[in-house]
């Protein structure tokens, strides 16, 4: 840090305007410092000490134990569960957030704070009422059965909550804005004279949008795709309320593993290389797209 | 109006219908689920039906006239003003210092402020109750407030960074070519320039405070349940309107927040 203090003061220095400064930057860094402690004390050593764990084994030994069982064939079916949903999640959530992101970039600016009000108040809204609303709208005798039988859809209700359909439901309702808002944001940043120069070189709307705008738009798409999937690999909410028990997700099963068994290595474990495969598909991302950027950095 | 064009490129309102139709109908899939459980919450049945055939307020009565619901609805309100309180302040000063920082030290940095938005929340909840079960900090309002915190501070961090970097500095500057020390120019010039986004921050903080779930699952229980805590039980063991009526309060005070700000918004014109 202090190099690079020393090389942003002009050469040639006396060297107390360069002292000076440094003082200011350990001043300024020193303001991080409470922040910093919190995230420590409450995150880093509470994670470290799992990451202890899942390599000690039941009777205290230092041990990959807890690893090699994750090929038992209950932990695969969590993977295979949980990389399914989180697939059918994401492009479910692009299907249904690019056009809303398009429309709202294309609106006029009053038209567009309206309908972003159907986007922020579910955003707003608790996950945990949001999912409440979708087990009581999706149950046997909810209003999705009885609208679906009276148009003649289905003749008797369908179980569409308890299993994996109402799990995959009520997480595009969780995350679509996320979806939504990333998309929008680079979506109001392309120039529309690229769009309009596109026409008049005689383009086709479905060219110029194809060739042109969606282009532009890619860095929105990229950073809703990792940002939405990354939540759904770690998702337990919506899982343990819409799965009823018959979906088994990653957080869910390292829930069940303290909860029920106490088994602190395998849970351990789990919840690391959850951590680690998160910590990975960012660090893909990181290559083409600052990660702190996707959290609101700029 | 149909025939008018919707773009500079001549697409006609009409060549689009199917456009806004699609949106209509995925505006109506983001926002049904939120409000159909109001007036389901106003049920005088024993289950919930929509419409009710019977409109009451029992749902209402039965939430506010029971000690337990109370005492979590107090809960819940005092870590979330606790972790708003503590986590402001925080976040604000670490967004300030990250700002002024060297960028590619900053970046780092705050990629570690980040990780609490990173970490999936279960394995913080099981990390979190292990170190706690040491401390004796599990089911402690304490102990759920610096967990809030911790979980918060990247929303704080986030929000006023964004207000940081709309501020013009120069004016902070003036404040100390005139004289002002750094932090009399930030506590007189700086902060008061960007308090808009102070308050988003700790809003946004409070709310997510509030809303917490998961980690309350594993270290508040019995006497020390968080609201939302105990609504998770209680869904998970029958479905009953109260605890329709407790979300009812729950969207129709976030959808008063959100009218609130945009009033606050209008009056702050120049910052977002």
């Amino acid at each position: 840090m202090s190099d690079a203090v020393t090389a942003a003061a002009p050469a040639g220095d006396t060297g107390l305007l360069a002292r000076a400064e440094r003082r200011e930057t350990i001043g300024l860094a020193l303001l991080t410092v409470p922040g910093f402690v919190v995230v420590a004390l409450l995150l880093l050593v509470p994670v470290g000490w799992l990451f202890a764990l899942s390599f000690v084994d039941k009777s205290g030994a230092l041990s990959f134990e807890n690893y090699l069982r994750m090929t038992e064939s209950v932990y695969v079916i969590t993977f295979v569960t949980t990389f399914q949903i989180s697939a059918i999640v994401t492009i479910g959530t692009i299907l249904l957030g690019y056009p809303v992101a398009y429309l709202l970039s294309q609106l006029n600016a009053r038209a567009a704070a309206i309908c972003m009000i159907f986007v922020i108040l579910p955003f707003w809204t608790s996950v945990l009422v949001r999912t409440y609303a979708w087990l009581v709208l999706l149950q046997r005798r909810g209003l999705v059965n009885s609208w679906l039988v009276g148009m003649g859809v289905i003749s008797e209700p369908i179980p569409l909550v308890n299993n994996f359909l109402g799990t995959v439901i009520g997480m595009l309702h969780v995350l679509l804005p996320f979806m939504i808002l990333p998309l929008y944001s680079s979506m109001k940043a392309i120039d529309p004279a690229y769009v309009k120069a596109a026409a008049n070189c005689g383009a086709s709307p479905l060219r110029a949008f194809w060739d042109v705008f969606f282009p532009l738009s890619r860095p929105g798409l990229f950073a809703g795709t990792v940002l939405v999937f990354i939540l759904c690999l770690g998702f337990y909410l919506t899982p343990a309320l819409l799965g009823g028990g018959r979906v088994s997700m990653w957080s869910m099963q390292i829930a069940t593993n303290v909860s029920t068994y106490s088994n602190w290595g395998a849970a351990s474990a789990l919840g690391v290389l959850l951590l680690v495969v998160t910590i990975v598909i960012l660090a893909l991302l990181n290559r083409v797209f600052r990660v702190d950027k996707l959290y609101g950095g700029r | 109006m149909l025939m008018r064009a919707a773009t500079s490129t001549q697409i006609r309102h009409y060549q689009r219908l199917w456009l806004y139709a699609l949106c209509a109908m995925i505006f109506g899939f983001l926002v049904i689920p939120c409000v159909m459980i109001i007036p389901m919450s106003l049920s005088a049945s024993n289950y919930l039906e929509f419409p009710p055939r019977a409109w009451s307020l029992r749902w209402y009565e039965a939430f506010f006239g029971s000690p337990e619901w109370m005492d979590s609805l107090w809960v819940s309100l005092k870590v979330a003003t606790l972790a708003t309180l503590i986590a402001t302040p925080l976040g604000t000063a670490a967004a300030y210092g990250l700002s002024r920082l060297q960028p590619a030290v900053a970046q780092w940095l705050r990629l570690t402020f980040l990780l609490p938005m990173i970490v999936p929340n279960i394995l913080v909840a099981i990390g979190v109750f292990f170190v706690f079960a040491k401390l004796g900090l599990n089911n402690t309002i304490i102990g759920l407030a610096l967990v809030d915190t911790m979980l918060v501070l990247p929303f704080v961090l986030v929000t006023v960074t964004s207000g940081l970097q709309s501020f013009d500095v120069n004016l902070e500057l003036a404040a100390r070519s005139l004289g002002a020390s750094r932090f009399q120019a930030v506590m007189t010039v700086t902060l008061p320039q960007i308090r808009g986004s102070l308050m988003a921050g700790g809003l946004f903080a409070f709310v997510t405070a509030f809303d917490e779930v998961v980690i309350a699952l594993f270290i508040s229980s019995g006497g020390s349940s968080t609201l939302t805590r105990r609504m998770f039980s209680n869904i998970r063991d029958q479905v009953d309107p109260l605890v329709a009526a407790v979300s009812s309060v729950l969207i129709l005070t976030s959808i008063v927040v959100l009218i609130g700000m945009q009033v606050f918004k209008r009056r702050a014109p120049g910052e977002s």
